[in-house]
């Protein structure tokens, strides 16, 4: 058994590709889908009931499908509406897509339960519009929502792992190509998933870490 | 897409359920005996519970499902597809699941225990008539909504050849050239599914007895 893991450890460069790959995912999965879901949670909670509908409709669609379903929709998808991309992106995409809905629906929790009167008062200090979210909502927002937005950070780096259907190089795809190559299942995939838990607690001690900066900034 | 494409991803309706039941059946008690074994703190399985469930929650179930059905025959162990698919469904929700019945055991009002424990009730009786009622009660919303998700992650075993819904709109997709009608209809399935699971908590919710609900 230690030798298979020595013939892991001898194909470093593959499995380094495949964390970097995956780690590139979740990186370009989390900002952007955090950016657009800021920007969707608004559209949920608005008064004009046309845009709140369709808001709404996207984000369950999105919570009703499997990932895998939606990958396959965009992979083949994509192509028919005469938008060609590399397998990467259209990965990246549906990761992005997917978990938009799931962002926007945890910052929608998050601001429905700010308090009234938080915001009331800095009306009264003349906050409107875009000054107000950005200064006042946005901000406690984030610290409300950060350990949510933490599990679904840890749910995009596990969603990553279905883009091998695609052939996406990320890091079960490298696996996969190193077991299948040299007969090591065992000690490629317990490699994979050690490397998985030790990406997840990055994740979960940094956002512990940063709730308790936030914490202590608001004292 | 001709009626038989229809009854080919029904099929793969079949198999989905079958394969999420099967999980559901075997992970919410295996949960259950986790959490309790967490919560009684017991000496060293304690820690192997808590080391398991933070590993298998950061685990992809695609990962988790080659991991078993490729290394396993390392150890002399070879299971077809559909076991190895429900092992791998069955250790990632009972991971869940012991998350699940640990938050509603934490919250159990210890002053009920302490009655129980007054009126000599021994340990198997007071665990059946008085905490596993209001336990399962607590637990509900939660195991459901876990179920969902668990549902979402079955198409992972397709990675290992089973063919469930997503696999066989895939395939029905690549024969006919045109994807988009058969993952609608896969879409339409996995709601009805989610829907009817869903469904079924308010019917379970709604037979309970007047008092608990308040």
């Amino acid at each position: 058994m230690t030798e298979h893991f020595l013939i892991v450890w001898q194909q470093r460069a593959d499995v380094l590709s495949g964390l970097l790959d995956t780690l590139g995912l979740l990186a370009v999965a989390a900002l952007a889908s955090l950016l657009l879901g800021a920007l969707l949670a608004p559209a949920l909670m608005s008064k004009r009931p046309a845009i709140a509908h369709i808001a709404v409709l996207y984000v369950d669609a999105m919570r009703c499908a499997p990932f895998l379903l939606f990958v396959y929709l965009i992979y083949f998808g994509l192509p028919s509406a005469g938008i060609r991309l590399s397998n990467w992106w259209a990965g990246a995409i549906a990761l992005i897509l997917y978990n938009t809905a799931y962002m926007a629906e945890l910052l929608r929790g998050a601001w429905a339960g700010l308090p009234a009167p938080m915001i009331e008062a800095a009306r009264a200090y003349g906050f409107h519009g875009f000054g107000l979210v950005r200064r006042i909502i946005l901000p406690q927002v984030f610290t409300v929502a950060l350990p949510m937005i933490g599990n679904q950070l840890v749910q995009i780096v596990k969603d990553s792992a279905f883009l091998t259907v695609i052939a996406v190089g990320e890091l079960t795809h490298q696996m996969n190509g190193i077991q299948a190559t040299y007969f090591i299942p065992f000690a490629a995939f317990i490699t994979a998933v050690l490397l998985y838990w030790a990406i997840c607690l990055v994740i979960e001690g940094g956002s512990g870490l940063l709730s308790r900066f936030a914490e202590e900034r608001r004292a | 897409m001709n009626a038989f494409d229809y009854w080919s991803i029904a099929q793969g309706a079949l198999e989905t359920v079958l394969l999420s039941v099967a999980s559901i059946v075997l992970g919410v008690p295996l949960g259950l005996g986790l959490a309790l074994i967490r919560w009684a703190r017991v000496p060293y399985l304690n820690r192997i519970v808590l080391a398991y469930v933070s590993l298998i929650r950061s685990c992809p179930a695609v990962t988790l499902t080659l991991l078993i059905f490729f290394a396993l025959p390392q150890f002399g162990i070879s299971l077809d597809p559909t076991p190895a698919a429900i092992l791998a469904l069955t250790i990632s929700t009972a991971a869940f699941n012991c998350e699940i019945w640990r938050a509603a055991l934490i919250n159990f009002p210890r002053d009920q225990y302490d009655a129980a424990l007054a009126f000599a009730m021994p340990r198997s009786l007071r665990f059946r008539r008085i905490v596993l009622p209001q336990l399962w009660r607590a637990s509900l919303p939660g195991l459901v909504n876990e179920m969902t998700l668990q549902i979402k992650s079955t198409p992972a075993v397709a990675v290992i050849g089973i063919v469930e819904i997503t696999r066989a709109a895939l395939r029905v997709g690549a024969r006919t050239y045109d994807p988009l009608p058969p993952f609608v209809f896969a879409l339409v399935l996995y709601g009805l599914i989610v829907f009817v699971l869903i469904r079924a908590q308010r019917v379970i919710e709604r037979r309970q007895p007047v008092e608990a609900r308040a």
